[in-house]
């Protein structure tokens, strides 16, 4: 199961880098966000994927049957600081749409003009 | 008091907090704003005299055991680098007062400024990695907002690429975290430092000590991954630029040397070899950037390059004498970049140009900004009695004695490229036939200098009587290079 995941992680991974070196800014955004997938996903199975009950307690589960409650903790934490990131970089990028007037990556250097 | 360590914290999150309420007023986000960065620097002024005298202090948030909970650890280094970061912005955001302008300071600039110390703070003193990654994120975020503020078309374009290159640095952080959670399976830094101790060289181990060094690295600027960094730091205003360069490239530098002193001390051979050949090519890569411009601000960003590497060189000679003199460079190249950041704006300010060949005799108006300059740039260069000498010559040292000569002379040789690229500003800008400027009025240039002035005397102090304050340095090389003390006053409780 560890080896199915780290595969998807690794995809999530390749696509991402394709996306963010591509030259319009929404898909490099978009491939932000596929790589804070692949990172949680990582995470996730970094943790171990073993466990048959989720880490909440209850009568009838023994302490062996937990799955691994810290990774989930680190996930969430995560997962709501790159929503805030994404937000904040959303709203630059429409900003940046406004004032310069191009979505494309190679306009934005040198002096900042499109000639 | 127990808690002393959570305040340089707590103060200006919670100051900062309150002053989102007034955004409409001016005088009360001044007023606040200052008084939460002066709060700041006393609140860490008491901790750093307790640590001086009381050794590591070590808080468990909520009493959770130390490697179950979040501890939050200070240490010599980490204590003189909040006292340095606290000082930096009281006197920045000082500046600011004077020079940023009145639509930029109501849009939640000095709130943003102290989120930023809270981050930085909050990065220094924390024991646990993955709470190291939400302080890098909490003062990351305040940069956006900071690099952002004013909305100018270049510093749209700059900040969007910032923001990309930190998003994959956070997601890198965050993968390296993984893979060291599923080898040891806890997140404090002694424990980790305990359990990779234990499990001695391994090859998986050196592959997440050069992840960490990809993470930190982008942060800290070294090659090649400073490629974000001239462009960056080029777009916002003077006070944050000032910021920025004094505090934000030491954070990464801090990780680096926390993590290569503390975790990653099992196959040194490797590890710290390829640090030293990535400091040395730092220097070289920054060498040529600060010799090839003739803009004052480009000058001074690739002067931080090149103090990245020389710093990182004395991490990865990896004894006493040079970890020593490290961390003196370290604080000394904080105060030192951030006087010279705030001296440029003066300059500029008063030209209304960043390019050198249009300037020129300013030495006859404005003798206090241009004699204090060129002392500033010999305390860069590390000219004896000034601030950049003890530090320097200790990394030297050090670096001879462990044998790494070629590497030491081409440290050695950076002073002098150091030396060339910065006293060009004072002689094309100072000195030469007088070119005229629709120069400011005198009242807001000597508001302007009195914060300058003030750092000026500070650096000036700190070269003068370093003997003075010689203890803590040492005290912090010991610290660092004998890793039981940290582990020890971190998980003594139950050993």
């Amino acid at each position: 199961m560890e080896i199915m995941m780290a595969i998807i992680a690794g995809f999530l991974f390749s696509a991402a880098t394709y996306l963010i070196l591509s030259k319009s800014l929404l898909r490099i955004i978009i491939g932000t966000g596929l790589l804070s997938h692949g990172t949680h996903l990582l995470l996730l199975t970094m943790g171990g994927l073993g466990g048959k009950s989720a880490p909440v307690v209850a009568d009838g589960v023994t302490v062996a049957d937990y799955v691994d409650p810290l990774p989930q903790a680190l996930i969430l934490t995560a997962i709501v600081i790159s929503f805030g990131v994404t937000a904040f970089a959303l709203v630059l990028a429409y900003r940046t749409y406004q004032e310069i007037g191009t979505d494309n990556m190679d306009y934005m250097k040198g002096r900042g003009e499109i000639d | 008091m127990i808690n002393l360590v959570v305040l340089p914290i707590i103060v200006p999150l919670f100051i900062g907090t309150v002053l989102l309420l007034f955004r409409k007023s001016l005088l009360a986000q001044r007023a606040l704003g200052l008084f939460g960065a002066a709060a700041t620097l006393v609140v860490s002024l008491i901790l750093l005299a307790k640590v001086a005298t009381d050794g590591i202090q070590v808080v468990t948030l909520g009493s959770w055991a130390a490697p179950y909970g979040i501890s939050l650890v200070s240490d010599m280094l980490s204590i003189l680098l909040v006292t340095t970061a606290s000082l930096l912005t009281l006197l920045v955001l000082w500046y600011s007062v004077y020079s940023l302008g009145e639509k930029r300071e109501l849009s939640f600039f000095y709130p943003a400024t102290l989120f930023m110390l809270t981050g930085i703070n909050g990065a220094f003193t924390t024991g646990d990695i993955f709470n190291l990654f939400v302080f890098f994120e909490v003062f990351l975020m305040a940069s956006y907002v900071l690099i952002a503020l004013g909305g100018e078309r270049i510093q749209l374009r700059e900040s969007m690429k910032y923001i990309i290159v930190n998003v994959v640095a956070a997601a890198l952080f965050v993968i390296t975290i993984g893979y060291l959670y599923s080898i040891t399976g806890t997140l404090n830094m002694a424990d980790l430092a305990v359990k990779l101790g234990d499990i001695g060289s391994m090859g998986v181990i050196s592959t997440v000590a050069i992840m960490f060094l990809v993470v930190f690295g982008i942060k800290a600027g070294i090659f090649p991954l400073y490629f974000w960094l001239p462009g960056s730091y080029y777009a916002p205003p003077l006070p944050v630029l000032a910021l920025f360069g004094a505090l934000l490239t030491k954070v990464g530098i801090y990780s680096i040397t926390r993590v290569y002193t503390l975790i990653f001390t099992t196959d040194v051979v490797f590890t710290h070899d390829m640090l030293m050949m990535l400091a040395i090519a730092t220097i070289l890569f920054g060498s040529i950037g600060a010799l090839a411009y003739m803009d004052v601000k480009k000058i001074i960003i690739y002067n931080i390059v090149i103090a990245v590497g020389v710093i990182l060189f004395g991490v990865a000679t990896f004894n006493e004498v040079a970890v020593t003199g490290s961390v003196l460079y370290l604080i000394h190249d904080m105060l030192v970049k951030a006087l010279l950041f705030l001296m440029i704006g003066v300059l500029i300010f008063i030209t209304g140009k960043t390019n050198l060949r249009e300037m020129g005799g300013l030495i006859r108006h404005y003798p206090v900004l241009g004699w204090t300059y060129l002392v500033a740039v010999f305390a860069l260069a590390g000219i004896p009695p000034l601030s950049g000498f003890a530090g320097k010559i200790l990394i030297l040292q050090g670096g001879l004695e462990g044998g790494f000569n070629w590497q030491s002379i081409v440290v050695a040789l950076s002073t002098m490229v150091v030396l060339l690229s910065a006293i060009r500003i004072f002689i094309y800008a100072f000195w030469g036939t007088e070119k005229s400027f629709n120069s400011p009025p005198r009242a807001s240039y000597v508001k302007r200098m009195v914060p300058v002035v003030i750092l000026f005397a500070l650096t000036m102090g700190y070269g003068v009587f370093i003997e003075v304050l010689m203890p803590l340095f040492q005290a912090a090389g010991t610290q660092l290079m004998d890793s039981s003390i940290y582990i020890d006053a971190v998980l003594g409780g139950e050993k």
